[in-house]
């Protein structure tokens, strides 16, 4: 059975051309997806559509088996948690309280409850919030939102996370934090899709590389495989120059 | 964490409803009429009878419309994420004014009972709300962008208003003036029961709400990524609004800035969480208005001002002074 499983999505937004003319993936068990493409090729309609945040046109969503689409939102929620590229940035609560928000899909009584508590104690612990657990929100820095965010979505302890763009305001550091926080829940069993236009940290990092181009995947499979510089200049429009390690990593520079 | 909440929550609960408390057993010995505390111990005409019939449930409807109407501002700027959302200024309360108005304009004779006009006030605010909630999931209208909607409304609303107005003849002239001014008169222990019953509902819903309520604040996507099913609980946020504004509209006529101004000073006392601010405005907003309205009959006595003038020269410039320090 498979963890993950899309097929022939489609979806069109009112009075525009498609966006997704049938998108078809299978993901069997734990892993790194990174999702890549230009700017408006569906990379965040693909999450909305397997998060149920939005009903595609035509084609399913398989999660563990079963069909997302008659899914309760809540019951969903606990086996999908996303994080949007952004939410607002006034946000007036602490960083506990934000990360609990993970919490809503387990119960809607007024408060948290043990197992709420122990599990926004992980989620801080691994994404190292812990010095931040009583500022507010809003007095963070973006990388450090960013971290929060990510940590509510481990909060809400969901086998798979769709994480979109989150490393678009981290510096290196961060950046590279939150890569070995995907591997090390990759290794605890979840699978991670995360829409990405480093292409060179998802060469490097990701398992298996969704490469959209017009509405459909262009390519599907590990970096050495999916990432060709022929395929990355026709998807993208610019040069891509690659070297392989002797381990089978990927190194991905481009430009002209 | 949890246990400081809850100890929080029920502090600011026991605080809330002591205040609210407090200004029930008080307020109602105030007022132009002096009340002879030996006369109303032996409960003697006319002391224990202006006690009894007029001050008590004119408190009381106070203590509620304050509720209805605070609790509803707390509820719009949650739904809307914005803090200038309130009955007023989304144009609930000014829609519900023009139903009003259009049943005692044309409601035939001079009699009219509350049914008649809470149908009528409830039909305006839930025409206002269809209307903000089909431009905001239809056309994805901002926050912003629905303000706006609502000033046009209001600017509409006041019109037809004034329309109706000029067009009654003397008698239903005067009733709609009296009405507009925005008081809160004595009323009959079963119309307040009613109302009680009407609005005590709605109440706990909006209570048990509040933790959706924070979510709720972070926008559409985030709150939805948590399970919570954002078009629904927004429908029914606006229609439990439509509720409450428009039957304490239709007994007391539309009071001003009650929903701006108390979620708004509660929340810079208790903090942002609904868990805490919806309980705090009901029953903070429910001693304001039973204060506000002890003055309006207090400060010129023997004549008294609608508490609709005292709360919009409180709420006025506070309005001013939060636009200025956003």
């Amino acid at each position: 059975m498979s963890l993950l499983a899309i097929d022939g999505l489609r979806f069109t937004y009112p009075g525009r051309e498609p966006v997704l003319r049938g998108v078809s993936a299978t993901v069997r068990g734990p892993a790194v997806v990174a999702i890549a493409g230009p700017n408006g090729a569906g990379k965040s309609t693909l999450l909305d559509l397997i998060t149920g945040q939005k009903r595609p046109d035509g084609g399913i969503v398989s999660l563990q088996g079963r069909n997302a689409l008659t899914m309760g939102r809540e019951e969903l929620c606990r086996m999908v948690a996303h994080v949007p590229q952004t939410i607002p940035a006034d946000v007036p609560f602490t960083v506990e309280e934000v990360v609990l928000t993970g919490r809503i899909p387990y119960g809607r009584g007024l408060y948290e409850n043990e197992a709420d508590f122990a599990a926004m104690e992980m989620a801080m612990d691994r994404a190292r919030l812990d010095a931040f657990r009583g500022r507010r929100f809003s007095t963070l820095s973006g990388g450090e939102k960013q971290r929060v965010l990510v940590a509510a979505a481990l909060c809400q302890q969901a086998p798979i996370l769709l994480l979109d763009e989150p490393s678009a305001h981290l510096d290196p550091e961060n950046e590279a934090l939150l890569w070995d926080l995907f591997a090390a829940l990759k290794n605890a069993g979840h699978l991670i899709l995360v829409v990405t236009h480093h292409l060179a940290l998802a060469a490097q990092n990701a398992d298996r590389i969704w490469l959209v181009e017009g509405g459909r995947l262009a390519a599907d499979g590990p970096p050495c495989d999916a990432m060709r510089p022929a395929d990355l200049e026709r998807v993208f429009r610019v040069p891509f120059h690659w070297h392989q390690s002797e381990e089978g990593r990927v190194f991905l520079t481009y430009g002209r | 964490m949890g246990g400081e909440l809850r100890n929080r929550v029920g502090q600011v609960l026991l605080v809330s409803i002591a205040a609210a408390a407090a200004t029930v057993a008080v307020c109602p010995f105030i007022g132009g009429a002096g009340l002879d505390p030996a006369k109303l111990l032996r409960q003697e005409a006319p002391d224990w009878n202006i006690f009894l019939h007029l001050r008590v449930p004119r408190t009381l409807l106070a203590l509620l419309t304050g509720a209805a109407l605070s609790g509803a501002g707390a509820l719009f700027q949650s739904l809307l994420r914005d803090a200038l959302a309130t009955p007023s200024s989304l144009g609930v309360s000014s829609a519900a004014a023009l139903g009003a108005v259009a049943a005692i304009a044309f409601w035939p004779g001079d009699e009219m009972g509350f049914p008649v006009v809470w149908v009528a006030a409830l039909a305006g605010a839930a025409a206002v709300i269809a209307l903000v909630t089909a431009l905001g999931h239809l056309r994805q209208f901002s926050s912003f962008t629905l303000l706006l909607t609502g000033i046009a409304v209001n600017g509409i609303c006041t019109s037809l208003i004034l329309l109706l107005h000029s067009l009654a003849g003397i008698t239903k002239s005067f009733q709609i003036t009296h009405w507009l001014m925005g008081g809160v008169d004595a009323i009959e222990f079963p119309v307040l029961g009613i109302l009680a019953l009407i609005l005590a509902p709605v109440f706990w819903w909006m209570l048990r709400l509040s933790r959706v309520l924070n979510v709720i604040s972070y926008g559409e996507t985030w709150a939805a990524g948590r399970g919570v099913d954002f078009k629904r609980v927004t429908w029914q946020g606006f229609a439990a609004g439509a509720v409450i504004v428009g039957t304490t509209t239709a007994v007391t006529g539309p009071i001003a800035f009650v929903g701006l101004l108390v979620p708004h000073l509660l929340r810079r006392i208790v903090g942002p969480d609904y868990r805490v601010l919806m309980p705090a405005s009901l029953f903070g907003g429910g001693a304001f208005l039973v204060i506000c309205d002890t003055i309006s009959r207090s400060v010129f006595a023997p004549m008294e001002i609608p508490v609709g003038v005292t709360t919009a020269l409180l709420g006025g410039p506070f309005f001013v002074w939060l636009l200025w320090s956003r």
